[in-house]
């Protein structure tokens, strides 16, 4: 395989260990919401570089004619509803930590034990 | 386990994993060269079986539409539970000072670019099955319009003009709407979510048969959906601190 | 063509190395946002119109909103 025809795959392998090295090391509960963020983009990458042909266009026929050869479609469904689920995902889990911050005043997952009653 | 601990431990096994997931990869056709036969029916065959020319929508709302039922209900679901977290307030909402106060230069962009954004969001859930669109997108970026809105003008006005009622009454008629269209071809013995509508012209905005009524439903629960996150996110602002 | 996908996805190592390594979280929501930008030309330049639709509108009006949202309200309040 070229060099070329392998990036989209190394990139997509290295926002997501880069974005797992952020959770793991992460001070601050917002900075690793972030970073699960980055992970989740990291999918994306991949599974669009999956579908993709080389010299293909998009595969909406508005304004082609029916035969010309297309990329993947079924990818791209996967990829739009994904993207705008996951921001609501991410959404609750801002508020989560908003009221972890009410109830303990800090953010620092260091310093966050489990509960005990 | 201290963090420096932690980190160690990662930097090994992400190492790992690392080697794994790039040998794994290796496996694949390169980028550019994909081979698999299901983009390329789809391509060939769903323009004339459905009668529409934007083929994301048509693999999202019909092809796959069961798989576009449970994700809308992960948004409905995350909602729901965001406006239950962020419900416990002390007394109606005031103004904490966290603003800098009204600026009359945002409030003119803010009421010039509303009526852009407005329309502009309804044209793209409307035509999501001819042009790039659709109800996820359209849906989105109706929402906008609302933060938009409070962005122009002070928070009081914001909540005053959109009552959470209505919101979390649409959001339901969007949701719910989804699933009644779906069970409709149950009553004539076909089975769920079969399109049953007759198809239209190709081209016509129409067109589709189910596809384009799902797609409304959709682009309403969407924007209902992500306009109740803001105003919870919003009344969050001008919540005075209950707790120091 | 080729040249201008492989440019943006060095562009997006990059950027995703920045988001995660800048700890202060009212800056990483502005790295975001950006961020998003770059995913959204990337997803044009492998004809993806639909999904670089999505991650734009998604990624430039809710996700720096919600992030400094939670900012604001998880700051020492300076009394």
């Amino acid at each position: 395989m070229t060099v070329t025809g392998y990036l989209p795959y190394a990139a997509a392998v290295w926002v997501f260990m880069i974005g797992l090295f952020g959770i793991v090391t992460s001070r601050n509960l917002i900075h690793l919401i972030t970073c699960l963020s980055v992970v989740q983009s990291a999918t994306y990458i991949l599974i669009l570089a999956v579908g993709y042909r080389t010299g293909a266009a998009a595969p909406v026929f508005a304004d082609q004619p029916v035969n010309t050869p297309a990329v993947d479609p079924v990818v791209h469904a996967l990829a739009l509803t994904d993207i705008v689920v996951a921001a609501t995902v991410t959404a609750l889990l801002v508020a989560l930590t908003m009221q972890v911050y009410a109830e303990r005043g800090t953010l620092d997952p260091n310093e966050l034990r489990p509960m005990r009653d | 386990m201290n963090a420096r601990a932690r980190t160690l431990l990662f930097l090994a096994s992400g190492a790992l994993a690392a080697a794994l997931l790039l040998w794994g990869t290796a496996g694949l056709p390169g980028f550019g060269r994909y081979p698999g036969p299901y983009g390329d029916i789809i391509n060939a065959v769903a323009l004339s079986e459905r009668h529409v020319t934007n083929l994301p929508t048509a693999v999202i709302f019909d092809y796959r539409g069961f798989d576009t039922l449970g994700e809308e209900y992960i948004l409905f679901t995350s909602v729901t539970i965001l406006s239950v977290i962020l419900r416990k307030r002390e007394g109606p909402p005031e103004p904490s000072g966290a603003w800098g106060g009204f600026s009359e230069p945002i409030a003119w962009a803010g009421w010039l670019l509303s009526g852009v954004t407005g329309v502009f969001g309804l044209y793209t859930i409307l035509h999501g099955q001819l042009t790039p669109g659709g109800g996820f997108h359209g849906g989105v970026i109706l929402a906008s319009l609302f933060l938009l809105i409070f962005l122009a003008y002070e928070a009081r006005v914001f909540l005053r003009i959109f009552p959470k009622t209505a919101l979390e009454a649409l959001e339901a008629l969007g949701a719910g709407g989804y699933v009644l269209v779906g069970l409709a071809p149950l009553l004539s013995g076909r089975g769920f979510l079969t399109n049953v509508l007759p198809l239209g012209q190709l081209g016509d905005i129409r067109a589709g048969g189910t596809i384009a009524l799902i797609n409304a439903f959709v682009g309403v629960e969407v924007a209902a959906a992500f306009a109740l996150l803001v105003t919870e996110f919003i009344a969050e602002i001008e919540q005075k601190e209950a707790r120091p | 063509m080729i040249v201008l996908q492989s440019l943006l996805l060095a562009f997006i190592a990059a950027g995703a190395a920045a988001v995660v390594l800048t700890r202060d979280p009212a800056r990483q929501a502005v790295a975001m946002g950006f961020y998003g930008l770059l995913l959204t030309l990337w997803f044009l330049a492998v004809n993806a119109p639909d999904v670089a639709y999505s991650q734009l509108v998604v990624g430039s009006a809710i996700v720096p909103f919600v992030l400094l949202v939670a900012v604001s309200r998880t700051r020492k309040q300076p009394k």
